[in-house]
């Protein structure tokens, strides 16, 4: 029942401008204190000194890169079978937002694998498939903003999108199958991690405070594209009315 | 609906996107041209050393291979497209799927396979071991359906669009990575005298994989796009 009512542009967005202060304040704290924590408080690591605390931001933004798309994906596969509007907008809203944690990933890890591995950049396997993520993003992005039509845009980019989803497993799954480089997993959710929890505390920190960061910046995207798209409809003149007298 | 009739309309598509593709000869000499000349560049770009070629010659020739396919891929649907044709097709009683599974086959016969059979050229010109030949062929024989199959998706994805062309390649060139890294793999692994059997079974499963969902995804894609 209250799925229904929030899945109508006009009520959810008064409910996504009263979350958006809360989200916004819990992730300046999480982000704050995780990454205190990270950088001064969480002890060095005995085989890669300091330069290993740029993993608090290196696998919160990869784990994000990841979790985005599969957003993505799934708000597009609503779209295309139920023709939901909000899921449309949660879409599009994703695809820049993902792209920009995809971007990160690939930056701090090529600046932590220069004093690691002595190289700003290897061929390996999930180097390789983290950056054909970001291609599979601009390419969404791109074919969104070729079609001026928004329901097809957004129908259009929603099958691209399903389409590149094969590339998550390879992703997730690359540094199990291929020799690589890269390390593998220090966190896995089942069994027990492989990291210390004096850096693991911080670390989740960092991947709630990239979550809540997502949410928040998710949220202002879709408010705007809402009121985009709703344009011509008499409750948006009333909001935009409003807020300017 | 009889399975036969459905039979007769994947023939009559199949050989209707046949003959008009051979009565515009030139589009479908054009990306032969292409292959041949985007291998050629490599020699004189980084050198003729012969070693330096041959160890390079299985992944030039995929590279050629997925560009000269991407070319190619504007003619799928485009002319159909503005003629009206397509929208005949979405309209008969037959499911899509199958009418573009039958377009894409066509589209192959006279784009992948014409590569296949003029890659040995581009080898020997690369300086490649004439032993290693049969695997190339290979490689390229079951990894070229894929690449049409793959294409078929952003070819429908872009139909009618202003700068389709440039923005066809964004969307399919990290789709058929898969395919360059198994495919180019296959022939450098049997250059090295090791068995090949794990590359082309992959390849042989993305080839299953996309003959199954591709046409489909393609159908979906062409009902949006004709929207």
């Amino acid at each position: 029942m209250i799925y229904k009512k929030y899945a109508s542009p006009k009520n959810f967005y008064p409910l996504a401008g009263r979350l958006i202060p809360w989200l916004g304040v819990l992730t300046v704290l999480l982000l704050a204190v995780g990454l205190y924590w990270g950088l001064f408080v969480a002890p060095t690591d005995y085989q890669q000194g300091e330069s290993y605390r740029i993993i608090f931001l290196h696998v919160p933004s990869a784990w994000m890169s990841m979790f985005v798309y599969v957003i993505m994906a799934a708000a597009g596969a609503l779209g295309l079978t139920w023709k939901t509007k909000l899921a449309e907008v949660l879409a599009s809203a994703c695809a820049p937002i993902g792209a920009s944690f995809t971007l990160v990933t690939l930056v701090t890890g090529s600046i932590w694998g220069k004093p690691m591995w002595g190289t700003w950049w290897v061929w390996d396997a999930r180097l390789t498939s983290e950056l054909i993520l970001l291609f599979l993003y601009i390419g969404f992005m791109a074919l969104e903003a070729s079609i001026e039509e928004p329901r097809r845009a957004a129908r259009a980019a929603a099958v691209l999108a399903l389409v590149g989803v094969v590339n998550i497993p390879i992703i997730h799954f690359s540094v199990e199958w291929w020799n690589t480089l890269h390390q593998p997993a220090s966190v896995s959710k089942l069994g027990a991690p492989s990291i210390h929890p004096s850096m693991l505390v911080p670390l989740l920190m960092m991947f709630i405070g990239f979550k809540l960061y997502f949410a928040t910046v998710v949220l202002m995207r879709m408010r705007y594209a809402i009121l985009e798209r709703e344009k011509h409809t008499r409750w948006v003149a009333e909001v935009v009315g409003t807020k300017a007298q | 609906m009889t399975s036969s009739s459905l039979f007769v309309a994947v023939r009559c598509v199949f050989v209707r996107d046949v003959t008009v593709a051979l009565r515009r000869s030139t589009d479908v000499l054009t990306p032969l041209v292409f292959f041949i000349i985007v291998g050629s560049l490599f020699p004189l770009g980084v050198g003729p050393e012969p070693n330096l070629l041959s160890t390079m010659a299985p992944g030039v020739i995929w590279v050629a291979a997925l560009l000269a396919t991407m070319l190619s891929l504007s003619r799928l649907f485009a002319n159909d497209y503005a003629d009206g044709t397509l929208e005949q097709l979405t309209l008969t009683p037959h499911p899509l799927t199958t009418l573009v599974l039958a377009k894409i086959m066509a589209h192959w016969l006279l784009t992948g396979l014409p590569l296949v059979l003029i890659s040995p050229l581009l080898a020997l010109q690369l300086n490649f071991q004439y032993e290693n030949m049969g695997i190339l062929v290979a490689s390229l024989l079951l990894g070229t359906p894929v690449l049409s199959l793959i294409g078929s998706v952003g070819a429908a994805l872009t139909l009618g669009l202003r700068g389709g062309g440039v923005l066809l390649s964004l969307l399919v060139l990290p789709l058929y990575t898969p395919v360059l890294i198994f495919g180019a793999g296959a022939v450098s692994t049997h250059a090295l005298g090791m068995d090949v059997e794990a590359h082309l079974s992959l390849l042989a499963a993305l080839l299953v994989l996309s003959v199954i969902f591709t046409p489909w995804v393609t159908a979906i894609a062409l009902r949006i796009s004709l929207d």
